[in-house]
């Protein structure tokens, strides 16, 4: 099995049995911020900490990705073998509304309001041959 | 002190090899001061920004090194806005007579690919593939009409009316108009929005002269005054592009806070207004901006579109040169060319596409990333 590696650091817990999404809380105001900041965008406070985000949430808004991006799109594909990719918000309860890939992409299988949850999967493979992990969103069967 | 326009120029947008988007801005430049009847070396200051296209300051190497401050305004897509707001508070402040502003561009086909980094956001969001200005617009629209119930239809009826727009306007890039069905079944770019339905990376220059208003009569018979100009950045909770996540509570954007300063620094209210040029980044920004701007409420944009009343000849008309889906958008010169349309519908100089009835009072509105606004009102 080759090697895992996350697409950033302090993104999500990673390796970890249960990985999860990373926010930071303001101490100050409790407004939670995606990815984790040193600082809160609220009320500029300085004082943060960092927890776990839910893993289920709903989706809030949607798009589709129809033609492939210029750089710093880094995904391994080729304008041959681009794949149409889903997008959205996902507001995860008591958080924030995360934006992420989805794992769906046909436009009549999304619709606002749906429930959905957090995956970990391999995005492409790196030039040392690690597999990158991201998160994605899936709705939920 | 109040200040004035006297001096209108444009290079074409669209696309023109010939020529650097340096040259179409000294083209711009050349038209302008020659529109105020004045010589490059009459202008005591200028403010100019380009996105893609060099530094606007060398526009001092095209059309002559007179020692005068010029100074370098990059603000995303509310670059003219602002440079415009520097002349204006230059003029006010008493400290310059008259000066230039100028914005100009050339960018390359295809969607902008903007830098994470440049933003200070993690390089991953940008390999994953979602940093594009085109998906928030996509994803900010198809929340507003699942919330408003506004419909496919509208958003054709925006484009279409851009399309007749354009093909009125000699200096617009897109000249034909297209129709409603062959607006909607087009190629999807990103869901709810076909390729019709966005404005793309062009090129093209504009430049305005600007003095003191008692000054005025000494270079035109048709002075438009600059009654206010505004500019605002997002605050926390906005729904903004560029933004890896939003917080569960939104407030408004930065387009309301810019769009109720420059009517209380003006003095005038939405029902004021005579003609307005609204950021059309693509055709549901135009809806949204509709309501965001307080010339209607939420959702009622649908009967406003089906009945005509953004046309010219409507009783609102938006985007009167084609805003910048029949346009394009070169960054620099993008919010200039509003106001350049504004002065031309203020002074009746509008041929073809002039708003009838005399208009008195317009209105201009950008917005970009990374959630910035600006706007201008205008008055004869």
């Amino acid at each position: 099995m080759p090697h895992q590696v996350p697409i950033a650091e302090g993104l999500f817990t990673w390796p970890a049995d249960q990985p999860a999404l990373l926010c930071s809380r303001c101490q100050h105001c409790g407004i939670a911020s995606f990815p984790v900041a040193d600082s809160c965008m609220a009320c500029s406070g300085q004082e943060v900490s960092v927890e776990e985000l839910p893993n289920q949430g709903t989706l809030w808004t949607w798009t589709v990705q129809h033609f492939m991006p210029k750089t710093p799109y880094n995904s391994g594909e080729t304008m041959e073998t681009f794949k149409p990719y889903g997008v959205g918000y996902v507001e995860l309860p008591g958080g924030v509304r995360v934006e992420g890939r989805l794992t769906e992409s046909d436009p009549q299988k999304l619709q606002i309001g749906m429930p959905m949850e957090v995956v970990f999967a391999p995005y492409r493979t790196d030039d040392d041959g690690n597999e990158v992990i991201s998160f994605f969103f899936r709705p939920v069967q | 002190m109040d200040v004035a326009i006297v001096g209108i120029g444009i290079h074409p947008f669209g696309r023109t090899p010939a020529r650097t988007g340096l040259q179409q801005g000294a083209y711009a430049a050349r038209a302008a001061l020659k529109d105020a009847g004045v010589e490059w070396r009459d202008i005591q200051f200028a403010f100019g920004g380009s996105a893609s296209a060099g530094s606007a300051d060398a526009l001092v190497n095209e059309l002559g090194l007179t020692g005068i401050p010029f100074i370098n305004v990059a603000n995303g897509c509310a670059t003219g806005g602002s440079s415009l707001i520097s002349a204006y508070n230059a003029i006010k402040s008493g400290q310059y007579d008259i000066g230039l502003v100028a914005g100009f561009d050339k960018h390359d086909r295809g969607a902008f690919n903007a830098d994470p980094k440049e933003l200070g956001i993690g390089q991953w969001y940008g390999e994953v593939g979602m940093m594009m200005t085109t998906q928030f617009f996509a994803m900010k629209i198809q929340k507003y009409m699942h919330d408003y119930g506004i419909s496919t239809d509208s958003l054709a009826r925006v484009s279409e009316k851009s399309f007749i727009n354009g093909a009125k306007n000699p200096n617009a890039w897109r000249r034909e108009p297209i129709g409603l069905d062959e607006i909607k079944s087009a190629t999807m770019v990103n869901d709810p929005l076909t390729k019709y339905m966005f404005c793309s990376p062009s090129e093209g220059g504009v430049a305005l002269i600007l003095c003191r208003a008692d000054h005025a009569s000494r270079y035109t018979r048709t002075p438009v005054y600059l009654k206010a100009a505004s500019f605002r950045s997002r605050r926390f909770g906005s729904f903004e592009v560029f933004a890896p996540s939003q917080a569960l509570q939104q407030v408004d954007g930065p387009t309301v806070d810019a769009s109720r300063a420059a009517f209380e620094m003006a003095g005038v209210g939405p029902k004021d207004i005579d003609v307005m040029q609204l950021q059309d980044t693509e055709a549901g920004a135009e809806i949204m901006h509709m309501a965001e701007n307080g010339f209607c409420e939420h959702g009622e944009q649908e009967h406003l579109l089906a009945s005509g009343a953004t046309h010219i000849d409507g009783r609102m008309p938006v985007n009167t040169d084609g805003g910048c889906i029949a346009n394009g958008e070169p960054i620099g010169a993008s919010g200039l060319r509003q106001v350049y349309e504004n002065v031309a519908q203020l002074r009746g100089a509008a041929g073809e596409r002039q708003v009838p009835g005399d208009p008195k009072l317009a209105y201009t509105h950008v917005y970009g990333a990374p959630g910035i606004s600006a706007v201008t009102i205008l008055q004869k």
